[in-house]
């Protein structure tokens, strides 16, 4: 069912039975499928393959950052939350990790392991504000990513720190046409798919960001998947500020501000198909929606577009690519109670007009 | 409707609001909403204190004129959230008509006023596609709203190739950082702040018409809005239209004091929403006076003043910033729950913001013991 081929011309009935019995993820591929035969024949087009090593290669590393981030911003949305402090994580793990292993080798598994927890003990404050003082996830880690840039603007100018060479092996590295780091990226959102699908914390998180209230009638507690959602998030973004210490080779403490991976990752997680509202969606789709940027940026890359007109398409891209299933996934919310609107309703509305 | 509206709760007054004038200000000056009226007061005088200068009635209102366009972007912004929604594409709005302003209208004086009814048309425009992209096409309004604020910045950068172009004439920019000169003791009015009091005094009366009860209504229960016969979509587009409208006034003021440059406005969406947060409306709507919104602007415009004057280094602005918010709606939320709280189980309202009441009786706290 969901290799159904997607629906061509005008739609008739039975097209339209089609299309709505495919899940969102399917259609996010079936985007990803069409986004990927346009920009091969775009490609083409230019006399070059979309499929070479080196273009496949420039795809997968675009996707890498923004895979970790949009991996734990699937997590923090569908517990219901949103974290706007990531590019910030970004920037300053990048520069902890930088400054702390200062070329020396035998320094980067201190170094790693300083900076995931710093990433912890901040997706932690964040989990703890959301869920314990009430506080709505867009102003919490809005508020968040205030502190650290403050923090990062007063300390540090211009790059710090330097990674040693053992440890930009790391971006270098290459299996095949995937680079290391992309693979790193694959784990994790492999990891975060066996978390909600095997996992209790997982089906706790689909619990509380679909309804707060009755997941705690139900038994559950609504504090700990919010907080254990925020330390992921932020760790991935630790991580993620490791990658990019990799490839760049010394910290940088505006490179996740220069990203805005805040913005993008959110983005690529609607374009997913998860619901911005939280408790529906999954990292398959957040793999796809990032995907999804990574070749409309290559392809636009290739047409050698203006990089500002680049931020234009995306816009449209964005709006229009929700647009397309947003609308879908209203209608296809089950009855609640049977098929029939509540009572009354349609006087109602007729009254209304 | 609306006279309905106010006869009803001529008839049957909440009991919060049951009693006089004077005590109905100090339970408002209890909620967020009113006590940012405070914040602001107590951050005046902390300044004063500390840089006496800056008690010269003149300064003060220079300073006052300087912050409208952000309070008049909070005022906009406020109406989207209150609604339930948000606008991220606040700031490439103010970019966007700061830039038209510079090359539409150019030197030609004449050409002010079309370019003025021209960045209108462009902001309502604008609001209108947000509004309806969200309320239509059902794709939440932070998404449409981010798409937005990319197609209009990499429009402008595009367009100016990312420097400065254009420079609107000195009559154009003085609407910005003009004022009626000579006047005894303040010695100058800046047309921004009037400007400011005006759309703030229309916005206090807009929120009182049937519009502005229907748009609380809305973002605190979209349902039994709609249920109630209020066609959803429209207002939500007005809403989006208002908010863009007045980003598109804060850039025509911003042009006087920035001049014209691509970059003028950014940060503004934050800004924004910061500020209305700071007034004490409530993010997902239905909380929250407009006023407020604009005095969550000056209470954040005072705060970076006051440590501006006592040294603090700017960098470590936007840490006290984040701070702050994060303070502001902790505490904030727990007063709109404690001043709620009552009013569901009981007909007799305790308003105990001190204590945290005992669960009332049939509470669904029963649930889960």
């Amino acid at each position: 069912m969901s290799a159904a081929p997607k629906p061509e011309g005008g739609p008739s009935m039975s097209e339209m039975r089609v299309a709505r019995s495919l899940s969102s993820t399917t259609i996010v591929y079936l985007v990803l499928l069409l986004a990927v035969v346009v920009g091969a024949g775009i490609t083409a087009s230019r006399g070059r393959n979309f499929f070479s090593i080196g273009n496949l290669d420039n795809v997968f590393t675009m996707m890498t950052i923004l895979g970790l981030i949009a991996v734990g911003q699937t997590l923090v949305i569908l517990v219901g939350s949103l974290d706007l402090s990531v590019p910030f994580v970004v920037s300053l793990s990048s520069v902890t990790a930088g400054g702390l292993m200062a070329g020396q080798t035998g320094r980067i598994v201190p170094a790693v392991l300083v900076t995931l927890l710093v990433g912890a003990a901040i997706g932690l404050v964040n989990g703890l504000v959301v869920s314990r003082l009430a506080v709505h996830g867009f102003i919490a880690t809005l508020g968040m990513g205030l502190i650290l840039s403050g923090y990062l603007a007063s300390n540090y100018q211009g790059s710090h720190g330097e990674a040693p060479r053992a440890f930009r092996l790391l971006d270098a590295t290459r299996i095949g046409p995937v680079p290391m780091a992309t693979l790193i990226m694959l784990t994790f959102a492999m990891l975060a798919i066996l978390l909600l699908r095997r996992t209790r914390l997982g089906h706790h998180l689909y619990a509380v960001g679909g309804n707060a209230d009755i997941a705690r009638m139900s038994g559950v507690r609504t504090t700990s998947p919010v907080v254990a959602a925020h330390v992921i998030c932020s760790m991935l973004s630790a991580v993620a500020g490791l990658l990019l210490l990799a490839r760049l080779g010394v910290g940088q403490p505006t490179v996740g501000a220069q990203g805005s991976y805040d913005l993008m990752s959110i983005a690529a997680v609607v374009l997913g198909g998860t619901l911005l509202g939280g408790g529906k969606g999954n990292v398959v789709g957040t793999i796809a929606g990032v995907a999804i940027f990574a070749v409309l940026d290559n392809v636009m890359g290739v047409m050698e577009l203006n990089p500002f007109l680049k931020d234009v398409v995306r816009g449209v891209v964005i709006i229009v690519a929700v647009a397309v299933y947003a609308r879908r996934e209203i209608d296809r919310r089950p009855p609640r109670f049977g098929a029939e609107p509540p009572p009354g309703q349609a006087a109602i509305e007729e009254e209304a007009r | 409707m609306s006279e309905r509206s106010e006869r009803s709760t001529a008839v049957r007054v909440l009991p919060a609001h049951d009693s006089d004038a004077g005590q109905r200000i100090l339970t408002a000056l209890r909620t967020p909403g009113g006590a940012v009226f405070v914040l602001a007061g107590l951050l005046l005088i902390a300044i004063i204190v500390s840089n006496p200068n800056f008690a010269d009635p003149g300064s003060l209102i220079r300073f006052a004129g300087r912050t409208a366009p952000i309070a008049i972007a909070a005022m906009g912004q406020y109406y989207v959230i209150v609604s339930g929604e948000f606008d991220l594409s606040m700031a490439a709005v103010i970019a966007t008509q700061v830039v038209v302003a510079g090359n539409v209208i150019g030197q030609d004086e004449a050409l002010i006023v079309p370019g003025l009814v021209l960045m209108l048309v462009i902001g309502a425009l604008i609001g209108i596609v947000n509004g309806l992209a969200t309320t239509l096409l059902k794709v939440p309004s932070f998404i449409v709203t981010l798409g937005t604020m990319l197609a209009l910045t990499g429009l402008v950068r595009y367009i100016t190739g990312g420097a400065a172009t254009g420079n609107p004439s000195d009559a154009f920019r003085n609407i910005g950082r003009g004022g009626i000169q000579d006047v005894p003791i303040l010695g100058i009015i800046p047309y921004s702040l009037l400007i400011f009091l005006v759309l703030a005094t229309l916005a206090a009366w807009l929120m009182r018409r049937p519009f502005g009860r229907t748009l609380v209504a809305v973002g605190d229960n979209p349902d039994a809005a709609r249920y109630a016969g209020t066609s959803v979509w429209w207002l939500k587009t007005r809403a989006f239209v208002i908010s863009s409208l007045s980003a598109t006034v804060a850039g025509i003021l911003l042009v006087g004091y920035a001049g014209v440059h691509p970059s003028v406005g950014s940060g503004y969406e934050f800004a924004a929403i910061t500020a209305v947060v700071v007034g004490g409306v409530v993010l997902g709507g239905g909380r929250g006076w407009v006023l407020s919104a604009a005095a969550g602007a000056y209470a954040l415009e005072l705060l970076f003043l006051l440590l501006t004057s006592l040294g603090v280094q700017s960098t470590w602005r936007n840490t006290v910033q984040g701070v702050i918010i994060i303070v502001a709606v902790a505490l904030a939320g727990r007063t709109w729950r404690a001043v709620r709280r009552p009013t569901r189980g009981e007909p007799e309202p305790a308003p105990s913001a001190s204590s945290p009441p005992p669960a009332p009786p049939g509470s669904r706290r029963t649930g889960d013991s």
